[in-house]
């Protein structure tokens, strides 16, 4: 896959921040963070999440000109109803090698682990595809690496 | 303001609500600011048509929850590692509870650490992330 890069922004923090209802002054507020243990602003430690925003082909976006599976006039964009739930997720890691800092550009690349296959009863054959995000700054060295789990399901999770 | 491993002990825990009656316009927020725009999250309509009861939030949200109870209790810049799995949905409505468990107290490389387990539950107390933590404490 290609490398992403990937600016961390102060307002981007901040609305993530905000989407987590965390008020921490130290991902809002570059005055207070100065004064923390942080010395200024950083990200909160889910944030690389947000590098979706700066992948051009991230397919959970809706894209002008492309067919889109939510709803608009009809209950799905498709022609058809969708074969599975799509994809969930069902682990997520992070190893974090320093603070991630706003006012940085990571340069993120995604590599391809382990694929296994489970049968489960709340949702039919369960298909596990494990993802390695390293997100590595100006210098190549490595801030966060990123380990995620995704789960494409046979049906809807029973949720009972 | 950060822990300190001599004023620490296997089996200390700390406890945050770390959301209460959760709303769907915060799966929006959520969506909007990680880029995850799957309509499961944020489109009733869809979710529905999909099998769903109703809309759910991004597993990455419970997450960012769960972070919010260990980073206000680790302190800033202090994660060494976070890794959680996602056990259960989490809908609208829910209200959840995160805690972390002092799982060991130990040094390498001349830090010291802590290791922690963290469970989040809903109102039910069904678990809804588990997971564990590596966070740096002062002496």
């Amino acid at each position: 896959m290609p490398k992403i890069t990937f600016p961390v922004e102060a307002t981007h923090i901040m609305m993530f921040a905000r989407a987590i209802g965390d008020t921490n002054p130290v991902y809002h507020d570059a005055e207070a963070a100065k004064k923390t243990e942080a010395k200024g602003v950083i990200a909160p430690p889910t944030f690389v999440q947000a590098m979706a925003q700066f992948d051009p082909e991230y397919h959970l976006r809706p894209k002008p000109g492309q067919k889109w599976f939510g709803s608009a006039k009809g209950p799905t964009g498709l022609d058809e109803k969708p074969a599975s739930s799509g994809g969930l997720h069902a682990e997520q890691e992070y190893t974090y090698h320093r603070p991630l800092r706003a006012g940085e550009v990571l340069t993120s690349e995604v590599k391809q682990g382990k694929v296994w296959e489970k049968e489960s009863k709340r949702a039919g054959k369960l298909i596990f595809r494990e993802r390695i995000t390293e997100h590595r700054d100006a210098n190549g060295e490595l801030v966060v690496t990123a380990r995620s789990v995704g789960v494409t399901t046979e049906r809807p999770v029973d949720a009972s | 303001m950060a822990l300190k491993a001599s004023q620490l002990k296997v089996g200390d825990t700390h406890t945050e609500r770390v959301c209460e009656n959760l709303s769907r316009t915060q799966l929006v927020m959520y969506a909007g600011a990680s880029g995850d725009y799957n309509p499961l999250h944020s489109d009733e309509v869809y979710s529905v048509y999909a099998g769903y009861k109703s809309v759910f939030a991004h597993g990455m949200l419970s997450m960012g929850l769960t972070g919010k109870m260990l980073t206000n209790w680790v302190g800033d810049a202090r994660l060494k590692k976070f890794g959680v799995r996602f056990t259960n949905q989490v809908w609208p409505g829910d209200t959840l509870d995160a805690k972390a468990t002092v799982a060991a107290i130990r040094q390498e490389n001349g830090e010291h650490l802590v290791d922690l387990t963290l469970s989040t539950v809903n109102q039910d107390g069904k678990e809804v992330v588990s997971g564990n933590a590596i966070a740096r404490v002062d002496p």
